[in-house]
């Protein structure tokens, strides 16, 4: 693989991530992040969607209008949640109930347009394709450190499974309590904002003067 | 006084700069103004308007306070069963490990970040630090109360730039967030009592719920309105006395440090809705009950006050101020799952104070373009 193509990969993970650079899809990062489980199935499905309709986009840029080249967008975008929506109920569905509407709602996530319309449509196919996989990986790994902190505080446990011992708990005469905001959006949220933090904190060159 | 000038003034060389200690001149820039006077002044912009500085403006408020600690402490004990100075002490056994829990996080989280900014170390917090203990209820654990406290400070404060900077009041803002945090251990009817049992308290013989959720729920209080007037009910360690509150606000309105404007304001909103209320029968017991029972006094008088959080412009206070009021007796009423709305109204209008601000002074420069129009 040529290292520029490998560069539209890598990119996305860190210093052009979708959530924490271009502030996109922050919606669904705050919605989907209670539990460790259902987030990863969501990055991965806005990942399929990313990558494959920035490859369609990219083989068809050539033969579509500009002027209707939003529709076309729409339906290519569309045809593929409604896929990944159908591939969930059929062999994850209790994660599918979990994320209820947010599987369609991936059709509105900004990241998956707004890498057609920046990248996809000026782009050769492998190298869209790449970049819709890259984004969606930044996008997803956002995700499950939001997912891990408001799974592990929030309910004592990740992917279901019981981390901090029962009897710490107040209830079971210990002195522990799980942190009930953080299964609030707004909290989320919050942790969003420490993550750009910590990143920019590292990463010098994306601190505004 | 002078054999402490002299340890400072020996000490000073070692945390200026070049000394061996140079990384920790705020800290020591911080002690030093806490002990004496500072002889800096500004060099530009600056005008003279009091000579209060910001340390004294801080301990009268910390003054102000101690009326309601006092009372708190007495009517902790009171409330498990005991009398006279047991009562007294027991309350001030529970209340001094929240004291230095708040300042040894918050203080310590401020220290870090002026350390780090190389800012001098600000005062804000000696009052917040006294403020979160005196709105907490009496049994919460030690580790919720530092948690709260380093949210507030964080989150609160410091991302905003630090003292003065902050949008919103860092006490109520780790209240906010205990409560929601901790919504099992910080509702319910338990919590309002200290669960310990030393020096006689009976925990088993006392259980009931406060004031405002006997008002909310039954529509009457075993209290009568002098009890609660003077703070004989069950709740916060420093809400329950409005008169202990009252005296403090005495204390702040008389040396200036607080707006009577705010503060009058909170009390005429919080008022005007509770009768507009009571006349639409939303409740029968007397209107009046809303300003001496629950949280209402000590956030009208300690923290819709808050000179950074609350609105700058004279107009700016009447308006965040009855706003506060309103909205806090509106919660109250409106929504039965919060039978408590100061905190929340106080932060919320925190929120829309720089919009007020915005307005008042928009439509001051209105008016008087308008002045000039008209003379020429």
């Amino acid at each position: 693989m040529a290292s520029k193509s490998l560069k539209n990969l890598t990119a996305p993970l860190s210093g052009n991530n979708p959530v924490i650079v271009q502030i996109l899809g922050i919606c669904s990062a705050l919605a989907v992040t209670v539990q460790l489980k259902p987030a990863i199935v969501m990055g991965l499905s806005v990942m399929v969607v990313t990558a494959f309709s920035n490859l369609v986009m990219s083989l068809l840029r050539n033969g579509v209008p500009s002027r209707i080249r939003i529709i076309v967008q729409l339906v290519v975008i569309a045809a593929l949640v409604i896929l990944v929506d159908q591939v969930l109920k059929a062999f994850v569905y209790d994660v599918s109930k979990q994320l209820s509407v947010y599987v369609g709602l991936i059709i509105t996530n900004c990241i998956v347009m707004g890498r057609v319309e920046a990248f996809a449509l000026q782009n050769k196919p492998w190298d869209s394709f790449l970049d819709g996989i890259g984004n969606g990986l930044g996008y997803a790994s956002i995700l499950v450190i939001i997912a891990f902190f408001r799974e592990l505080l929030g309910s004592g446990t990740l992917f279901g499974f019981r981390i901090i011992p029962e009897s710490w708990y107040l209830a079971e005469g210990g002195f522990y309590s799980n942190c009930g905001l953080m299964l609030f959006p707004p909290m989320a949220l919050i942790i969003v904002g420490c993550i750009i933090w910590a990143h920019r904190s590292f990463n010098k060159d994306l601190q505004e003067k | 006084m002078k054999a402490l000038r002299s340890i400072v003034d020996k000490l000073k060389p070692t945390f200026s700069k070049g000394g061996k200690l140079a990384f920790l001149e705020s800290t020591f820039d911080g002690f030093e103004t806490f002990l004496f006077v500072p002889n800096k002044t500004t060099q530009h912009g600056a005008h003279v308007r009091d000579c209060n500085d910001m340390k004294r403006t801080m301990i009268m408020v910390v003054i102000a306070l101690i009326p309601a600690l006092l009372f708190g402490c007495y009517n902790t004990g009171i409330q498990v069963g005991l009398e006279g100075w047991t009562a007294f002490f027991y309350g001030l056994v529970r209340i001094l490990p929240m004291i230095a829990t708040t300042y040894i996080v918050g203080l310590g989280i401020e220290f870090t970040a002026a350390q780090l900014r190389g800012h001098a170390i600000n005062e804000g917090f000696l009052v917040s630090g006294l403020l979160i203990p005196l709105v907490m209820p009496v049994s919460t654990p030690l580790w919720m109360v530092a948690v709260g406290t380093a949210f507030a400070v964080i989150f609160g404060k410091e991302v905003f730039g630090g003292t003065g900077m902050n949008v919103f009041n860092p006490a109520v803002l780790a209240r906010a967030f205990v409560f929601f945090a901790y919504t099992p251990q910080m509702s319910g009817e338990k919590v309002w009592y200290s669960d310990w049992t030393m020096m006689g308290a009976q925990v088993d013989g006392v259980t009931g719920a406060t004031a405002l959720e006997q008002l909310a729920t039954t529509g009457s209080m075993k209290w009568s309105a002098l009890d609660a007037f003077l703070g004989f009910i069950p709740g916060s360690f420093g809400e329950t006395s409005t008169l202990a509150i009252l005296i403090g606000a005495a204390i702040l309105l008389f040396t200036g440090i607080a707006s009577w404007k705010t503060m009058v304001s909170v009390f005429v909103g919080g008022a005007a809705t509770a009768y507009l209320f009571s006349a639409l029968g939303c409740f029968d017991y007397p209107a009046y009950y809303h300003l001496i029972v629950g949280g209402f006094a000590f956030g009208a008088v300690f923290m819709a006050t808050d000179p950074v959080t609350s609105a700058q412009t004279s107009t700016g206070k009447y308006i965040v101020g009855f706003m506060t009021g309103a909205i806090a007796i509106l919660i109250r009423q409106v929504n039965p799952a919060y039978p408590e709305g100061m905190m929340l109204s106080i932060l919320f209008m925190n929120a829309l104070a720089p919009l007020v601000d915005y307005f008042v002074v928009e439509a001051n420069i209105r008016r008087r373009a308008n002045r000039v129009k008209s003379v020429k």
